[in-house]
């Protein structure tokens, strides 16, 4: 079954909800605008994958899944991470390389994870997080809870063997994961339609009698909805759910490709559709909240941003002598370079 | 003592961790209905149901990457790979995923997990299915490798296995399942990473694991007609490695000899004999000598399958060589 057209059901949502759901989107763009000026300034170096335009998947879906569930993140990552609640402050430690970070300045960008608040890990290998998703959710089955999985991947994963065999065991199990294929379009400088002979990516769910939905990866509340039944189908024992969000990656592969493979047009045309700026222009259509409301919302987020990097300045680095000791009992060898 | 097969040994150390902790559960190819290809875990689909003994299709990353997950959330699963030649379609889950996780995440999360698995020359199962990979994992950080030679080990240390908050390879040999040893009745542990000693002798050691430490112990008998007594050490574990034992068994003997089942080439004895030059050559009355396999895949044909991997008159050679 694949779905193709959604029935917009958008205003039965709280306020609440929905001036959550602009925080988040915007908290990540600030977050990741901010850092890549930091990245030029040289406080954040390795590899920086920006998430900006997709805002609307990580946080839509994120918003339709309960605390304690889970999620499952990829090297292009900060997005996900903010929308399941990370503190920008530990977030942007991490960038910085710092003690303070999410994985202590171990993992950085690509690797940043954290396991109580359900964020099981941003993953440097392209579908690398597909396997482990779907042993999450087969680990929450064997505990008998009903918590579910959200596995976000790119394009750039479907061709890749991870994509079967993780689809395919999720299916015969009926395993509470919900695949979101973020279709961007470019894997590094590939686009998928070099990459792929479908246009519609969600069509091969039909191979996994799996249900297959294509959503508008560009509008927050259509990501919300086709969530919200996806989590229902694996809390009621139904399995897993394909949903292919169709977006724009608005940068190049990271922060020092200048894409300069790309069309100035179609960057033009998903501009245009840019999920912050139109959920903002929506919330103001449909009277669900005055311009001063999202200005103080603005303003606070310009606060933490600039907390979160003050943070990271003045946090200290990781210090050498404890580290090696503490690999020592960890690794069980002699950590000195000459014996 | 009552004897039992290693393949037993190793089928009641599930049993028992699994009725002991509902979080333990094991899924693999084969291993349900049909209680896996050595019949390792036999019974277990009857005792503990579907929900915790599951057959998995031919999917090996779907296996490795499911254990992680499953840990990861902190359940204890055991994955089996059916033969180790096939670990090679789940590497990246198994040396970017399990191994990394908990260093790369800054002690955020563990991964729990045992990936069983099997390696080893056996009768004519020629290049795909004979292979010692050992070195593979061996060489990586992040992983405990823990390579049983008897039915008594294999039990202790799958148990413990099963327990450790580390992912943990756990490299069985085919040749060894229908062998039986002397396994007490009852619960007991064995420490990863605390060797043993296989026989005691005064005048030289030999430093084997797996399937070698009979090969070793068979040599032994031979050369202690001709009054060598030989010292055999079971590491039991490659990591971590039982530094200690290797140290104090050379100090005692002065004389070393690793038998590795595995291709010479850049193998756990080229480490071991590294280790002991650069900390107890003083202590050495001869150079180390290696008895390991050829450089070379593993033949189909038996008889040349058979000279490809260290023979007992092989390391009965290379004890002469190191004793004269």
């Amino acid at each position: 079954m694949i779905v193709e057209k959604i029935e917009k059901e958008k205003t039965n949502l709280s306020k609440e909800l929905l001036l959550e759901m602009y925080r988040k989107m915007k908290s990540i763009r600030r977050f990741e605008e901010e850092s890549i000026r930091l990245y030029r300034e040289a406080h954040i170096y390795g590899y920086f994958h920006p998430y900006i335009g997709e805002e609307a998947i990580a946080v839509g879906s994120c918003a339709a899944i309960r605390k304690d569930d889970y999620i499952i993140s990829t090297h292009r990552g900060h997005g996900h991470c903010i929308a399941k609640g990370a503190s920008l402050r530990r977030m942007m430690a991490e960038l910085f390389g710092k003690e303070t970070g999410y994985c202590r300045g171990r993992g950085g960008s690509m690797h940043i994870t954290n396991v109580e608040e359900g964020n099981l890990g941003a993953n440097g290998i392209v579908g690398g997080g597909m396997p482990i998703a779907v042993g999450a959710a087969l680990g929450n089955k064997v505990k008998k809870n009903d918590k579910v999985v959200i596995c976000y991947f790119s394009d750039g994963a479907v061709n890749n063997g991870v994509f079967n065999e993780s689809l395919n065991l999720a299916a015969i199990w009926k395993l509470p994961v919900i695949f979101i294929l973020e279709n961007n379009q470019w894997a590094v400088s590939t686009p998928v339609s070099h990459s792929c002979a479908i246009k519609d990516i969600v069509k091969r769910a039909e191979g996994y009698s799996m249900p297959g939905i294509i959503a508008d990866g560009n509008d927050v509340l259509e990501i919300f909805n086709v969530t919200k039944q996806a989590v229902e189908r694996c809390r009621n024992g139904q399995g897993p759910t394909l949903i292919e969000a169709k977006t724009y990656r608005r940068t190049g592969h990271h922060c020092n490709d200048p894409a300069e493979y790309y069309d100035p047009e179609v960057v033009k045309f998903w501009e245009a559709k840019d999920p912050i700026d139109n959920f903002r222009k929506y919330l103001f259509d449909n009277l669900l909240c005055n311009e001063h409301q999202l200005n103080e919302i603005d303003q606070q987020i310009e606060d933490d941003v600039k907390d979160a990097t003050e943070f990271a300045l003045n946090s200290p680095e990781p210090e050498l002598g404890g580290f090696l000791k503490e690999m020592e009992e960890i690794f069980y060898e002699t950590m000195k370079i000459v014996l | 003592m009552r004897e039992i097969q290693y393949r037993e040994a190793l089928n009641e150390a599930l049993h028992e961790e699994m009725r002991r902790d509902p979080l333990v559960f094991c899924f693999g190819e084969g291993i349900a209905k049909r209680g896996g290809s050595f019949q390792v875990t036999k019974g277990l689909l009857d005792e503990f149901g579907s929900q915790r003994v599951l057959d998995t299709p031919i999917s090996e990353i779907a296996i490795a990457g499911g254990c992680v997950g499953a840990a990861i959330v902190g359940t204890r699963p055991v994955g089996e790979i059916l033969f180790i030649d096939f670990i090679t379609l789940c590497m990246d889950m198994v040396v970017n995923q399990a191994a990394k996780y908990n260093f790369m995440t800054g002690g955020n999360g563990k991964v729990p997990m045992v990936l069983r698995t099997q390696g080893g020359c056996g009768n004519g199962l020629a290049a795909q299915h004979s292979q010692s990979l050992e070195a593979w994992f061996f060489h990586l950080p992040g992983l405990k490798v823990v390579m049983p030679s008897t039915p008594y080990d294999a039990k202790g240390l799958l148990k413990s296995a099963i327990r450790d908050d580390e992912p943990v390879i756990f490299i069985e040999h085919k040749r060894l399942y229908f062998r039986k040893g002397e396994v007490p009745e009852g619960e007991y542990l064995i420490t990863i990473g605390k060797g043993d000693i296989k026989r005691e002798g005064k005048d030289v050691t030999i430093f084997a694991y797996s399937l070698m430490v009979s090969v070793a112990l068979e040599a032994s008998e031979e050369l202690a007609k001709e009054g060598i007594e030989v010292e055999v050490i079971d590491p039991r574990s490659l990591v971590p490695m039982d530094y200690d034992l290797i140290l104090k068994s050379v100090k005692k003997t002065g004389r070393l000899v690793i038998v590795q089942e595995a291709c010479r080439r850049g193998g756990i004895g080229s480490e071991i004999a590294a280790f002991v030059n650069e900390n107890a050559f003083d202590y050495l009355n001869a150079p180390i000598v290696r008895a390991a396999g050829l450089n070379i895949p593993i033949p189909y044909n038996l008889t040349l399958g058979k000279a490809c991997i260290p023979q007992s008159k092989d390391v009965i050679e290379a004890v002469r060589k190191a004793c004269s």
